[in-house]
């Protein structure tokens, strides 16, 4: 499995609504017996840093929450970071993640989890940017004497 | 100083219920929803993440919720909170140049690539009271332009900096670790990345006074709003069971990058400075107020003279944490009653003395 393709499943993963998450992964869960929980869902912190004027040297720019899981899948491992407080959440992206790299499950979860995700992702931040473009100015230049 | 006494449980137990039926107020009307206060009162929420030092809009609803819309209160809950939690780990430098932009204005030229983006902003409203909102009204729907705001946004600064004109902003040698007041304490002289934690998650009105101070004329810094930018920036982290980063979620961010008058110096040519100011959610009024006292701060290393209040890092450093600031200030309430008997004492003696004593001083005159 190349990481960048596990890298953007996570990413979409943790950037899509965990009620949406739950209602695509729901059928492809195997039975709650069959997955080995390594690490429950525990809440925690990161510390966020950044650059002074963007670019320059590292600072500390204050927390955010954080909750983790991880699973075990038919030998496969699943880890799930969300930020946030939600457990269920970061099980959900766990799971999801173990299932993923199983080269069976992965075709059909790739049409019917991280498809529709992505395009619905892609559509929330369309109408967000389209949105603000909207408000964008357009000046006129002022012409004297006329 | 004060001591210990015992008693009052049952009128403290009173006081909690007191306590909880002001705060739900007329039970005949409905009940606040923290995602009624998260949707609906963002910006209060935004505050209290801000200088909680914590980003989490259900927690600080629940602190707002918890202390009846005290944000100093509010805060305080959060502040308690985040030390039950362990840390997992650091987040990769956030990346604001990648940002989702919802609103970026320049106060330093009119066009800018990509333009000016107004976005949900109270600036250019009549700010007159508008009775519409006492009841429930539709919100008309908000327009869509063909394109969306383009991502990543150029920065207004590059423009200059590839001019060579303004101060470049590159990481220190080796990108060292920056200190962390959450693990160290607060030292002198502290270095910049010190100073902007502390400044990030100071108390807005202490910030805002001090900027405006600024621009008074102590420690008058000839300030622009080369840009101020808010949306949206994905957070990254590399968890050790994994070996390689990844996004775990985004978070709205307003930056505000501030642009100063430099006369130059031995070793510099006369060039712009810099002041920065980052915040969590929308609030631009910190991230100006942050970039001015930023700027101020950084006096002694400019080589300019540091006479002004903003401009003296303990004074501006150890007074901007509201939490600790309230509970100073109202730690006055506790019993201090073996002192004032101490000092009344005191009083009664020296009363006693300048009576017994006055009538020997007129007679020596």
């Amino acid at each position: 499995m190349e990481t960048t393709t596990r890298q953007h499943w996570l990413s979409l993963l943790a950037h899509s609504p965990a009620s949406r998450l739950a209602e695509l992964l729901q059928q492809h869960l195997p039975p709650a017996g069959d997955i080995s929980w390594l690490r429950r869902a525990q809440t925690g912190l990161v510390m966020l840093q950044g650059r002074s004027g963007g670019s320059g040297s590292r600072f500390n720019l204050g927390e955010i929450s954080v909750t983790r899981a991880s699973c075990q899948i038919a030998g496969w491992l699943g880890h799930g970071w969300v930020r946030g407080s939600d457990g269920q959440h970061a099980e959900l992206i766990a799971q999801a993640d173990a299932l993923l790299q199983n080269p069976q499950h992965y075709p059909p979860l790739q049409a019917a989890l991280l498809q529709p995700l992505q395009q619905e992702l892609a559509a929330r931040r369309e109408q967000s940017a389209r949105a603000a473009a909207a408000s964008k100015v357009e000046f006129f230049t002022m012409v004297r004497g006329e | 100083m004060y001591v210990a006494v015992k008693g009052g449980e049952t009128a403290i137990a009173r006081s909690w219920d007191l306590l909880a039926a002001a705060r739900r107020g007329d039970s005949a009307l409905a009940e606040l929803s923290l995602g009624q206060i998260r949707q609906q009162l963002r910006l209060a929420v935004a505050r209290v993440m801000q200088e909680g030092s914590l980003y989490d809009e259900e927690l600080a609803a629940l602190a707002l919720k918890q202390a009846a819309g005290d944000t100093v209160e509010a805060v305080f809950l959060l502040r308690a909170f985040r030390t039950t939690l362990p840390r997992f780990a650091s987040s990769k430098p956030l990346d604001t140049a990648a940002m989702r932009v919802r609103r970026r204005v320049s106060g330093t030229f009119k066009d800018v690539p990509g333009g000016q983006i107004l976005g949900p902003t109270a600036d250019y409203t009549q700010r007159l009271l508008d009775f519409s909102l006492g009841h429930s009204s539709e919100v008309p729907p908000c327009a869509l332009a063909d394109n969306g705001v383009p991502q990543p946004l150029p920065s207004v600064l590059e423009v200059l900096a590839a001019e060579g004109l303004i101060e470049a902003e590159q990481p220190l040698p080796g990108d060292p670790e920056p200190a962390d007041l959450t693990r160290q304490p607060l030292m002198f002289p502290a270095d910049r990345a010190t100073r902007l934690q502390n400044l990030a998650r100071a108390d807005e009105g202490w910030l805002l006074g001090l900027a405006y101070s600024t621009q008074r004329g102590y420690a008058e810094s000839h300030p622009f709003a080369g840009e101020i930018r808010m949306g949206e920036v994905s957070v990254s982290v590399c968890p050790e069971e994994l070996g390689f980063d990844i996004d775990i979620g985004e978070i709205t961010l307003t930056e505000c990058q501030m642009i100063n008058q430099f006369a130059g110096s031995k070793t510099a040519p006369p060039q712009f400075t810099r002041g920065y100011g980052l915040s969590f959610g929308e609030a631009e009024r910190k991230a100006m107020a942050m970039a001015l006292v930023d700027r101020s701060l950084r006096a002694e290393e400019l080589g300019e003279a540091a006479h002004a209040p903003a401009q003296q890092q303990e004074f501006v450093l150890y007074h901007s944490d509201n939490v600790e600031a309230s509970g100073f200030v109202q730690h006055l309430k506790l019993p201090h009653y073996v002192d004032f008997q101490a000092e009344l004492s005191l009083i009664r003696t020296l009363r006693a003395q300048a009576n017994s004593s006055a009538p020997q001083e007129a007679a020596h005159d």
